[in-house]
């Protein structure tokens, strides 16, 4: 069943027209997603052709899901227009709105998220600055790679993409169920918490892959709801842990200020939550095979 | 980015928030001359983006213009914590009878913005909040909402700032949090906020990050970057649009995603406990689409350090295919050789994920001497890591 996108999951995307988001459409065409769109109020009653699918443009989210019951948007549009674009989408009440473009100021992700609360939360946010969701041979939205691994009943969830590939790629003989990008960000929409949470109730889940990194507390916070709530096995691996302290590597989020967010202190507290968490991603690939087999 | 205090309390006073007089110098003569301009007492203060400076000899009263310079030559040129103070900046003293805290920050947990404020300003927040828990008030700040009138109120209550200053506080938090917005800063924290003899309140200090992200619409932020403390393979590679920090370690680094990368760091540092604690020598993320070009400014940039005696990519391809990033890693070498920068370091690629069995075959076939495939990160890291510690 996998969580959040399944292959009766209808998508559409913003910035559909441009560079990255006809390159990703046609991708996500390949996989099999079911693309029922794209918005652009520029270009809206138009159409762009992708190897021979031919898919309508929109003038706005709302219109779009009026016109082909999309209850997915993926969101490709430059930093400066995503805030809107967002905006957008929790306006028209779409369930799931998949933000992967990078770059994008912390206040504006700070306004949307606390539109989408003063809203009422109808929209699940995943991202900024995240690869996306897949569940394998049903539907992806986003960036990830859909050759990697075939379904499977392991789920994950992570802040990173390339790690998120590797373990996919290490755990390609169980496949997945669904893998969750959540994004780099200081300030996300849908967390680790969000993810395990879903992920224990899929009956379609048998264990958990948790990819964290340094910076925040957000896998301390993870660790403490795990303990509490996932009766389901999981298996951690966290990025940074040589990392030295005021570098920000790659990711806003990933930077270490005193002593709290370190590698250290969330394998901590992972490992009394009783997730056992791999010191590589390789050892990590190895601890979920034991807990598969 | 974080700034100087002296960009902090320029910031503030286009804001129109109350500051002291003051100016930035960076020899003695120009703080000769700013001193002369202030008139009467100033104070001199090292520009270091590190705490306990006062504590380390970098903030100086001086009586007049021919004391101000002789601070000022004192303080110049003096290491801080490993920070070497280039500037100084001048300030006009006040007659501090209150010191209060004022913070804005990001709230990840939260994914808002909060409010920290308290009366015992003057010290570290941290001990106030362990030693004194009650006098440090946290408020959250809706970020669509801000931080209106009656917000500033509600801040002024919860830290119980007293009555006389109330009106003076409120009116500071509303322009405080104007000026946090339109910077788009992610940390705005004033400590002291102080109340002078005359009875107003003024902003002492500033200690203020800006996010990098939002550049694209402040042109104006560039001209804070303080040039003197970018690393200067870190300039050349951000001239050439890579994500580079500069380590201290020997086995360079190029990887595609930042988590990878990261990931990468750990696996090399342990490696490099096998082999005379070796480690890694810069985080470079060259991001989704590895072409040649790309490739080829990494290596540039990477090999420019004379640190680094080993150099590990690692690659997962995930959009971006294996031959291709192969293909680039050759055609890169080549590059480089041809702009008469041939490489002279052994590479250690590891390729994995979306055709990497054709990336292998063109590494094998390129037969240069220089580079060798390790199929699995672990195993690439600990070549990498033997290589450099025999080069060292």
């Amino acid at each position: 069943m996998a969580i959040w996108l399944t292959k009766d999951s209808k998508v559409i995307v913003q910035g559909m027209t441009g560079s990255e988001g006809s390159k990703h459409t046609r991708r996500m065409l390949a996989a099999g997603t079911n693309v029922v769109g794209g918005v652009n109020p520029r270009k809206a009653g138009t159409s762009v052709d992708f190897d021979g699918t031919s898919l309508p443009v929109f003038a706005s989210v709302g219109e779009a899901m009026k016109e082909t019951g999309a209850d997915v948007s993926v969101i490709f549009v430059p930093p400066a227009f995503t805030k809107a674009a967002v905006l957008e989408a929790v306006d028209a009440e779409i369930p799931l709105a998949v933000v992967i473009t990078e770059g994008v100021p912390v206040q504006d992700s700070a306004a949307f998220w606390a539109h989408n609360i003063a809203q009422g939360q109808k929209t699940r946010i995943i991202g900024p600055n995240c690869p996306g969701i897949a569940s394998p041979g049903a539907s992806n939205a986003g960036i990830i790679p859909a050759d990697i691994t075939p379904a499977g009943r392991i789920g994950l969830v992570s802040k990173s993409g390339t790690l998120t590939y590797q373990l996919m790629y290490e755990l390609r003989d169980f496949g997945f169920s669904t893998c969750v990008g959540i994004g780099g960000d200081p300030i996300i929409g849908t967390t680790h918490i969000d993810a395990l949470k879903a992920f224990q109730e899929d009956p379609e889940t048998d264990a958990i892959v948790m990819i964290g990194e340094i910076g925040g507390d957000a896998e301390e916070r993870a660790a403490e709801f795990i303990k509490a709530n996932v009766t389901k096995p999981v298996v951690g691996y966290i990025a940074g842990f040589t990392a030295p302290p005021g570098k920000t590597m790659g990711h806003a989020g990933a930077i270490i200020s005193g002593s709290a967010g370190t590698a250290d202190a969330k394998k901590e507290a992972l490992e009394a939550a009783g997730v056992k968490v791999g010191k590589t991603p390789s050892e990590t690939a190895r601890l979920m095979r034991e807990v598969m087999s | 980015m974080d700034l100087f205090e002296y960009q902090g309390r320029d910031l503030f006073e286009r804001h129109g928030l109350p500051v002291l007089g003051g100016g930035v110098a960076e020899t003695p003569q120009e703080a000769r001359a700013i001193a002369e301009r202030l008139g009467g007492k100033v104070v001199v203060k090292a520009q270091v983006k590190v705490g306990g400076r006062g504590k380390a000899g970098g903030v100086k009263l001086a009586d007049g213009a021919d004391e101000a310079e002789a601070r000022a030559t004192d303080i110049l040129g003096m290491d801080i914590k490993g920070h070497t103070v280039h500037k100084v900046m001048l300030a006009e003293t006040a007659d501090i009878k209150d010191e209060y805290y004022f913070s804005y920050l990001l709230d990840r947990a939260n994914r808002t913005f909060l409010c920290i404020a308290s009366v015992a300003g003057g010290m570290e927040i941290e001990t106030v909040a362990e030693e004194q828990p009650d006098k440090v008030a946290k408020i959250a700040i809706d970020a669509v909402e801000g931080v209106t009138g009656a917000k500033a109120r509600e801040i002024v209550a919860a830290a119980q700032f007293p009555a006389e200053v109330a009106e003076q506080i409120t009116d500071i938090a509303v322009k405080l949090w104007q000026a946090f917005v339109a910077e788009d800063a992610t940390l705005v924290e004033v400590n002291p906020l102080a109340k002078v003899g005359d009875g107003r309140v003024l902003l002492l200090d500033a200690k203020i990050t800006l996010d990098e992200n939002a550049a694209f619409r402040h042109p104006d932020h560039e001209a804070l970057v303080d040039q003197s403390a970018v690393d200067p393979l870190e300039q050349a590679a951000k001239a050439k649009n890579l994500n580079y920090v500069k380590l201290d370690g020997e086995v360079g680094i190029i990887g595609n995603g930042a988590g990878l990368v990261m990931s990468t760091l750990d696996v090399v540092a342990y490696a490099g406990e096998g082999h005379g604690g070796v480690k890694p020598a810069n985080f470079l993320d060259i991001g989704g689409g590895a072409s040649a070009q790309v490739m080829a400014n990494g290596l540039e940039v990477v090999l420019s350090d004379p640190a680094v005696k080993s150099v590990f990519v690692n690659v997962f391809g995930g959009i971006t295919a294996c031959d291709e990033v192969a293909n680039g890693i050759i055609q890169a070498l080549a590059l480089l050789g041809e702009r008469g920068e041939a490489v002279t370091k052994p590479l250690v690629v590891r390729l994995d994920g979306n055709n990497a069995e054709a990336g292998r075959a063109i590494l094998d076939e390129a037969k240069n001497p220089l580079v060798e495939r390790v199929d699995t990160m672990d195993g690439a890291a600990e070549r990498a890591a033997e290589l450099a510690a025999a080069g060292k």
